[in-house]
C-alpha cells in the first residue's frame, strides 16, 4: 500500500482521539459519582462515605491525569496536521474550543488540585463544593467540544467569505444551539456516566466476590446502579434523538449506517442484521423489521428516508452547482481584493452552498472546472462512506447499550428490593463487563466520524483537502512516537489502576470501627449469596 | 446579530493582539514557575523527601496553571486561525517534542508517588526535568525563529506550504539567534521557578534554589541584552511596503510586505514601548538581588515584572507583525490580515470579559487557601494524599 499523507494524518488523528477517549468517559462519570458520594458524606457525616469518596477519587485521579495529558495532543493536532481545516473553519470551530478553556478547563483544573490537597484545608462543605466544581468543569468541557464536533456534522450559523477564503460565523447562537450538538452532548455525557457506573459496579463486584471491603462495595453498587440506570436510559434515548436529527442533517451517514441502498416506500423497514456488500451495493441475508426505520428516522409513517443511490444523484447535482460557485470564486480571487462586480457576486452567492462539492473533484483534477463526466461520477460516488464497518459498529454499540440498561436494572432491583444480596454469577458478569462501555463509546465515535467521510465538515470541506502539507517522514516520526509513547503510558496507567484497586480503600481504622460498632450487622455480613 | 458593530474591527484586532500577549504572559507567570521548578527538581532536591517537597510546592496548582497554555492555543485558533494553522504545522516536529514533554509532566506529577521503588521515582524525576526544561527552551527558540521570519508561503487559496528539506526545516530552527532566545526563556523560567521555591520551601531546598536562581537570573539578564544587540545589528525586520488596510478582509495576500530595515525602528516610531525592555531589565535585576538576599514575596513579584517586560518587548517590537514569512514576505501574518471575523472576535471578547474575572478570582482564592510553606512534615505525614 502506498503511504498517503491524508490517510496517515487520519490514522494519527483517529488513534490519538480514540486513545484520549479511553480516559474521558471515566472522568466525566466518575467525577459525578465521587461528588454524589461526598454529598452523602456531608449530609450524613458517616465516615464510610468519606472513605468511599477518597477511594474512588484516587482511581479518578489516576485516570484524570491521562485524560488531561492526551487532551493537549488533541488541541495541538488541528493546527499541526489539519492546517487547511484550521484556516478554513477556525473562525467558527476555534470559538467553542477557546470557550472550553475559559469556562471548563480552568474550572476543573484549578479545583482538581484542591480536591486532592484540600481535605485538611477546607471545611466539609467547602471541599464538597470544590468536588462538584471539578465535576461540573469536566462536563462543561464535554459540552463545548461537542458543540465544536456538532458543527462538523451539521455546519449551521456560518457562510463562506470569498475574500478571506474561509467559512465565517454568522450566528454564534445557532452554533451553540445546533440540535446535533445538543443531542450529542447529552448522549456522550450519559455514555460517560454509564462507563463510570459499570466501572464502579465491576470493581465493587470484584470486592464482594473476594469478600473484601463489603461496606464500601455494597454502597458503591447502590450508587452505581441507580446512577447507571438513569444514564443508560438517557444514552439510548439521546442516541435516538441523534438519529432523528441525522435524518435532516446527515442523510448519507444515516443511510450508510442502515445499509439503505435505495429509497424505500415510507415507512422504511429497519435492517436488524445482514451483510452489507459495498461493491454490489446491496445487503445480503438481511433481516428486516417493517416500518421501524421510518418511525425512528422521521417520526412519521409517510415521510421517506432517502437511500444511498438517490443521495449519490443529489451529490452529482450539487457538484455541478459547486463548479459554478468555484468558477465565480476564482474570478473573485483574480481581482486581488478589488471591488467585486455585482453580477459576479450574485453568481457566487447563488451557488456558494455547494462550493464544498466542487472541492471533491480536487482529488481527480487540479481545476474542478476541467472535470470530465467520468470524474464527476467518481466524485459523486466518493460521498458514500464504506458501509459495512458503519453498519456493524452501530449495531454492536446499540446492543451493548441495551445490555447496560438490563445490567443496571438488575443490580438496581437487587440493591433496592433484595437487601443488597447479589448472586455470584451476576457479580462475575459485572466484573467481565468492565471493558464493555469503552468498546461501545469507541464504536460510537467511529460511527460518528467515519460516517462523516469524505468530509471533515459535512458538505463544506473534504477531508482530502484539510490536511497539512507535511512530508511523509514527518508523519511517520510522530505516528511512531505517539504509538510508543502512548503504549508505555497505557501500561503504566493500567498497572497503577490495578495496583490501587487491589490495595483497596485506605481505611482510617478508628473512624470506621466507631461507625460499625453502632450499625446493624447486615451490611457487614460476609455472606453475599441470597439466603434461600 | 449586529451587536458586534459596536466595536470597530481594527480595535477588536488590537484588543485580541493584546489578549494574545496577556495569555502568553499569564502562561509564563503561572505555569512558567512550574516549568522552572520541574527543570530545577533534580538539582535542588537531593533526597526523596526533598524532591517530594519540591513537587508538592506546585502539586495543587500546576494543573490550573497549564490551562493558560491550553487556553492560549484555543485563543489563537479562535482569534487568529491563520496563525494557528501556519505555526502549529510549520513547527511540526518541534511542536511534537513540546507535546511529548508536556504530556510527561502531568503524568510524572501524579504517578511518581504511587510506587515506592527508588528507580521508579528517579525515572519520573528526570521525566519532570525534561517536561520542564524542554518546553522552556523550545518556546524561546520558537520566538527567536519568529523574529527572523519563518520559511512558509500561502497559496492563492491560503493553504500554508513550507519550504526547505525535511531536516533543514527541523534543524534549521536551531540556528544561533534562536538558541540564544531559547537561553533567555530557559534561564528566565529557571529564575522564576527558583523564586517560587524560595517562597514555598525551607532550607536546604530553599538555599539551593536561591543559589541556582541567582546564576540563572544573571544569565537571563546578559542573554536578553545580547539578543537585543543582535536584533539591532544582525537581524532584518519586516515592514509594509505601502500603508496597510487595517479593517479589510483577513487575507494576508492583500498586503505588500518587504524584508529589510530593523525591527528596532519601532522604538523610534513608538518611543513609549521602551518601557517594555526597561521593565525586563529592572525586574530581572531586582529579582537577582532579591534571590541573593533571600527575600521571598518581593522576589517573585520582581521576577514576574521582568518576564512580563521581556515577553511584551517581543510583541511590541514586532507590531503589527505576528508571524513574518522569510520566503515570501507578502504571506506574512499581521494583526490587520490574519484575525477572525468581526463577529467571532466580538463574541470571544464578550466571553473573555465574562469568564476571565471569574477565573482570576477563583485562582486567587485557591492560592490563598494553599498559602504557606510546604514542610517536611507535610509530605511525610500525608503520604496518601500528597504527591
Amino acid at each position: 500500500m502506498e503511504l498517503d499523507l491524508v490517510e496517515l494524518s487520519r490514522l494519527q488523528f483517529a488513534m490519538t482521539a480514540m486513545y484520549h477517549f479511553l480516559f474521558v468517559p471515566l472522568t466525566l462519570g466518575l467525577s459525578v459519582i465521587v461528588a454524589i458520594m461526598e454529598t452523602v458524606y456531608v449530609m450524613t457525616n458517616r465516615p464510610i462515605w468519606r472513605q468511599m469518596t477518597k477511594f474512588w477519587a484516587t482511581l479518578f485521579g489516576i485516570n484524570f491525569v491521562l485524560g488531561v495529558a492526551t487532551g493537549i495532543t488533541m488541541e495541538f493536532q488541528f493546527g499541526m496536521n489539519w492546517s487547511y481545516y484550521s484556516h478554513y473553519v477556525g473562525d467558527i470551530f476555534g470559538a467553542p474550543l477557546a470557550v472550553e478553556g475559559l469556562m471548563a478547563f480552568f474550572l476543573e483544573a484549578t479545583f482538581v488540585g484542591l480536591m486532592f490537597f484540600g481535605w485538611d484545608k477546607l471545611s466539609n462543605v467547602g471541599h464538597l463544593i470544590v468536588t462538584w466544581l471539578v465535576a461540573i468543569g469536566s462536563n462543561f468541557s464535554a459540552l463545548w467540544i461537542l458543540i465544536a464536533n456538532g458543527w462538523m456534522q451539521n455546519p449551521v450559523g456560518a457562510e463562506f467569505n470569498p475574500l478571506s477564503m474561509r467559512m465565517e460565523m454568522t450566528s454564534f447562537f445557532d452554533v451553540v444551539f445546533n440540535e446535533v450538538a445538543q443531542a450529542k452532548f447529552v448522549h456522550t455525557v450519559s455514555a460517560g456516566y454509564v462507563t463510570a457506573s459499570v466501572f464502579v459496579l465491576g470493581v465493587s463486584a470484584w470486592y464482594l466476590l473476594k469478600g473484601r471491603h463489603l461496606e464500601l462495595a455494597r454502597r458503591s453498587i447502590a450508587v452505581a446502579a441507580s446512577f447507571g440506570l438513569m444514564a443508560a436510559l438517557s444514552v439510548v434515548i439521546l442516541g435516538d434523538e441523534s438519529g432523528y436529527s441525522a435524518t435532516h442533517s446527515q442523510k448519507m451517514k444515516l443511510a450508510a449506517i442502515e445499509g439503505m441502498w435505495h429509497t424505500e416506500v415510507a415507512p422504511a423497514s429497519f435492517t436488524l442484521v445482514g451483510f452489507p456488500d459495498d461493491l454490489a451495493r446491496e445487503t445480503h441475508y438481511a433481516i428486516h423489521i417493517p416500518a421501524v426505520m421510518g418511525l425512528i428516522g422521521t417520526r412519521s409513517l409517510t415521510k421517506e428516508i432517502p437511500g444511498i443511490a438517490e443521495l449519490v444523484e443529489n451529490a452529482e447535482a450539487r457538484i455541478r452547482t459547486g463548479v459554478i460557485a468555484y468558477d465565480a470564486l476564482m474570478k473573485i480571487q483574480a481581482l486581488k481584493g478589488a471591488p467585486i462586480p455585482e453580477a459576479l457576486q450574485a453568481q457566487f452567492e447563488a451557488h456558494s452552498a455547494d462550493l464544498g462539492f466542487a472541492f471533491l473533484l480536487k482529488r481527480y483534477v487540479d481545476d474542478p472546472r476541467d472535470a470530465t463526466e467520468h470524474q464527476i461520477a467518481l466524485a459523486s460516488n466518493d460521498t458514500v462512506p464504506t458501509v459495512w464497518p458503519l453498519f456493524w459498529a452501530f449495531r454492536i454499540m446499540v446492543a451493548l447499550g441495551f445490555g447496560f440498561i438490563g445490567t443496571m436494572l438488575y443490580f438496581f432491583y437487587r440493591a433496592s428490593f433484595r437487601k443488597m444480596e447479589f448472586p455470584r454469577p451476576a457479580l462475575r458478569l459485572a466484573v467481565f463487563m468492565i471493558p464493555a462501555p469503552w468498546i461501545a463509546a469507541e464504536l460510537g465515535w467511529f460511527v460518528a466520524e467515519f460516517g462523516r467521510q469524505p468530509w471533515t465538515v459535512d458538505g463544506i470541506l473534504p477531508t482530502a483537502l484539510s490536511a497539512s502539507h507535511l512530508s511523509i517522514a514527518d508523519l511517520l516520526i510522530t505516528l511512531a512516537g505517539f504509538m510508543i509513547f502512548y503504549s508505555i503510558l497505557f501500561v503504566i496507567e493500567m498497572s497503577l489502576m490495578i495496583k490501587y484497586i487491589r490495595k483497596g480503600p485506605y481505611m482510617d481504622v478508628e473512624e470506621t470501627n466507631a461507625w460499625t460498632a453502632q450499625h446493624t450487622a447486615r451490611l457487614s455480613s460476609a455472606d453475599i449469596t441470597p439466603a434461600e | 446579530m449586529i451587536l458586534h458593530e459596536l466595536i470597530d474591527i481594527e480595535i477588536l484586532r488590537v484588543i485580541w493582539w493584546a489578549l494574545l500577549g496577556v495569555l502568553l504572559i499569564g502562561f509564563a507567570l503561572t505555569d512558567g514557575f512550574d516549568l522552572g521548578v520541574g527543570a530545577l527538581l533534580p538539582f535542588v532536591g537531593k533526597t526523596d523527601v526533598e524532591r517530594r517537597i519540591v513537587i508538592n510546592t506546585i502539586g495543587p496548582v500546576w494543573e490550573g496553571n497549564q490551562v493558560w497554555f491550553i487556553l492560549g492555543g484555543g485563543a489563537i485558533f479562535a482569534a487568529w486561525p491563520p496563525l494557528y494553522a501556519v505555526s502549529f504545522s510549520g513547527f511540526y516536529l518541534a511542536m511534537f517534542v513540546v507535546l511529548a514533554a508536556l504530556i510527561l509532566r502531568p503524568v510524572g506529577f501524579k504517578y511518581r508517588s504511587k510506587r515506592d521503588s527508588a528507580a521508579w521515582r528517579s525515572g519520573w524525576d528526570w521525566a519532570l526535568f525534561v517536561g520542564g526544561a524542554v518546553p522552556a527552551l523550545i518556546f524561546g527558540v520558537a520566538v527567536g525563529n519568529v523574529l527572523q521570519g519563518v520559511p512558509f508561503h500561502l497559496t492563492d487559496n491560503l493553504m500554508p506550504m513550507y519550504d526547505g528539506s525535511f531536516y533543514g526545516k527541523f534543524l534549521g530552527l536551531l540556528n544561533p539567534f534562536a538558541l540564544l532566545a531559547g537561553v533567555v526563556s530557559l534561564s528566565m523560567l529557571l529564575m522564576h521557578g527558583a523564586a517560587w521555591l524560595s517562597l514555598k520551601a525551607e532550607d536546604p531546598v530553599k538555599g539551593r534554589a536561591l543559589r541556582i536562581g541567582t546564576v540563572a537570573g544573571i544569565v537571563a539578564f546578559v542573554s536578553y541584552a545580547l539578543a537585543g544587540v543582535w536584533l539591532a545589528f544582525g537581524i532584518d525586520g519586516y515592514a509594509f511596503a505601502k500603508e496597510a488596510v487595517t479593517d479589510g478582509p483577513a487575507n494576508p495576500l492583500y498586503s505588500d510586505v518587504i524584508k529589510g530595515g530593523s525591527w528596532l525602528a519601532a522604538y523610534s516610531a513608538r518611543p513609549w514601548i521602551t518601557i517594555a525592555p526597561v521593565m525586563g531589565f529592572v525586574g530581572i535585576a531586582l529579582a537577582v538581588l532579591g534571590l541573593r538576599a533571600g527575600r521571598e514575596v518581593s522576589t517573585l513579584l520582581w521576577s514576574k515584572l521582568g518576564i512580563t517586560g521581556i515577553i511584551s518587548s517581543v510583541g511590541l517590537t514586532m507590531f503589527p507583525f505576528i508571524l513574518p514569512s522569510s520566503k515570501d514576505p507578502n504571506s506574512s501574518l499581521t494583526v490587520w490580515d490574519s484575525s477572525s471575523s468581526h463577529q467571532t472576535l466580538f463574541v470571544m471578547l464578550v466571553m473573555t470579559l465574562i469568564f476571565m474575572p471569574l477565573i482570576l478570582a477563583y485562582t486567587a482564592w485557591v492560592y490563598k487557601v494553599l498559602w504557606g510553606k510546604v514542610t517536611e512534615a507535610d509530605v511525610t505525614e500525608n503520604s496518601h494524599s500528597v504527591y
